[in-house]
């Protein structure tokens, strides 16, 4: 679109399965006659011959020959619709129209503004009470958020994200870490192919005034403030965002089951390494909430035990673009020290030093190929160093920065979980009391 | 009855859309240079080259040629400024 605006006539191509994203994203950024043409899905894995077919094949959506929308999408003479693109307000109101219990449940599933389980109505008295968790006025905008790059931006106040924390069953003291996560800007529901989820981990003093759980079923749905400032976390993503909404603004091909809940708090008195938000530079006493993007993947282990080196190197390499951090039972991180890994950065260190993978297997991921290659091919590190290797050559994987340690659980087992998230953002939690 | 309930919208606020028009098309393509954008997913280099081709047998008195960004996912505006400069016409894929 930046090209048609500086007077290059252009087509888009995309995968038919991406019509109504495309044709909404062209919509909201005031082009919605931009021209498109379309190639069956999938591409990935194609071969040439394949993909000469798609070529001089027809568009699956129009069923016109795909060259003749490329080339008719540069050389056809505009109309008068295009000459001018489209200019439209949108509101939001503050209330909706009156209803039922019953008939707003199923408006609010029916408007795709749930997770698709019975959310608690806000009502007027119920957001009221929720804004008394915070200092912060109801009409001050706490940030924006969007379910893409390419998508426009939504912006909230205070009062829209006590909606949504009212929704998911929070309660007034939770309503601070909700707002910092709302703050954060890094929404829970990107609309990626990829099924990407965030989890939140909270530190500081905020854990034991809210009632937060550390220990036993840490992960799981044994505590309030847990399950709620997670499932608020989400809502908010995708009421706050423009939306979530399946084959629109939500392309997860599998979809993620941490997008119902994820959120927990690090056992920071049972650990005997520093908490992770002293890691990142704040004071013990401060609360903060940092939230890991991605949710790919979790890999599972107990120990250490006597072939922990290799339990854990097998965890790393499943996974790839999205870097790993670890969930360790104090039992566990305890053993750990006992093993001369005082602090979490000589553990990090280790598994960064031990992230090995033959460059063949690497490159051969699709999102190394997308995201890192770009890069590696621009000459920028590490990317350019892994690109240089042989394909049997083995390669590391992930830089210490990559890697990240919570200990968190109940003691009843040495467990570990490794979760695929990037460490995205630490947010203060204190400035939304 | 069953009691009527009053409660927020819980939607954020979007901005306002403004719009924007097309560029003039080409009378022809003959003798035009046309950008072909890989964007950088996977195997779209491999679809630029058959469109290339294509291109290459069918109309030979088009010139194409084969661009990227430097960066999957974000603007690179030194990439947009060759193009504004040098091409008449893009073709941008293949998003999936």
């Amino acid at each position: 679109m930046a090209l048609e605006e500086a007077g290059v006539p252009s087509v888009a191509v995309h995968t038919h399965t991406f019509a109504r994203l495309a044709r909404a994203t062209a919509l909201a950024n005031g082009m919605p006659r931009t021209r498109q043409a379309f190639v069956p899905q999938p591409l990935v894995g194609k071969n040439a011959a394949e993909l000469r077919a798609y070529v001089e094949g027809a568009d699956p959506i129009s069923k016109r020959p795909f060259v003749q929308e490329i080339i008719e999408g540069i050389t056809k003479p505009l109309e008068g619709e295009d000459l001018k693109g489209l200019s439209f307000e949108r509101t939001t109101p503050r209330l909706v129209a009156p209803g039922t219990e019953d008939d707003l449940q199923r408006l609010f599933m029916d408007n795709h503004w749930t997770d698709y389980l019975p959310i608690i109505l806000p009502t007027e008295e119920r957001v009221a009470a929720m804004l008394k968790g915070t200092s912060h006025k109801p009409d001050e905008v706490v940030g924006r958020m969007r379910p893409a790059n390419f998508r426009e931006y939504w912006e909230y106040t205070v009062e829209k994200v006590a909606v949504n924390a009212v929704m998911a069953g929070a309660r007034p003291e939770h309503f601070p870490v909700i707002l910092a996560l709302a703050a954060s800007g890094v929404s829970a529901r990107s609309s990626s192919t990829t099924s990407m989820a965030n989890v939140a981990v909270v530190n500081g003093p905020i854990r034991d005034e809210i009632g937060m759980n550390s220990g036993i079923g840490v992960l799981g749905p044994y505590n309030l403030a847990n399950a709620a400032i997670g499932r608020a976390y989400n809502l908010l993503s995708q009421n706050l965002q423009g939306g979530s909404v399946p084959g629109e603004s939500y392309m997860g091909s599998m979809g993620n089951p941490l997008n119902y809940t994820a959120c927990f708090a690090e056992a920071e008195e049972r650990s005997p390494w520093a908490p992770l938000h002293v890691q990142k530079g704040m004071k013990p006493e401060e609360s903060a909430v940092t939230i890991f993007f991605g949710g790919w993947y979790i890999a599972s282990g107990f120990g250490p035990r006597e072939t922990w080196k290799e339990q854990l190197h097998r965890a790393l390499v499943t996974f790839n673009f999205i870097p790993p951090f670890l969930v360790m039972d104090p039992i566990c991180a305890r053993y750990f020290t006992e093993l001369g890994f005082d602090t979490k950065e000589k553990l990090i260190a280790w598994l960064s030093e031990n992230s090995l993978q033959t460059a063949r297997e690497y490159w051969d991921e699709q999102w190394i190929q997308t995201l890192h290659k770009p890069l590696a091919v621009a000459g920028v590190e590490p990317f350019a160093t892994r690109l240089k290797a042989a394909p049997d050559q083995l390669i590391r994987i992930f830089e210490p920065a990559d890697i990240n340690i919570i200990v968190a659980g109940g003691e009843t087992q040495g467990a570990w979980k490794m979760i695929g998230g990037r460490l995205t953002r630490t947010v203060s939690v204190d400035a939304w009391r | 009855m069953a009691e009527l309930l009053t409660v927020h919208d819980p939607r954020g606020y979007p901005p306002k859309v403004q719009g924007k028009r097309l560029a003039p098309r080409l009378e022809s393509l003959d003798g035009k240079i046309v950008y072909l954008v890989d964007c950088l997913f996977d195997n779209s280099e491999l679809f630029m080259d058959q469109l290339k081709d294509w291109f290459a047998q069918h109309l030979p008195a088009v010139e194409t040629r084969i661009i990227k960004p430097r960066e999957s996912w974000v603007d690179d505006p030194g990439m947009r400024s060759v193009i504004e400069k040098e091409g008449d016409a893009a073709i941008l894929g293949v998003g999936l």
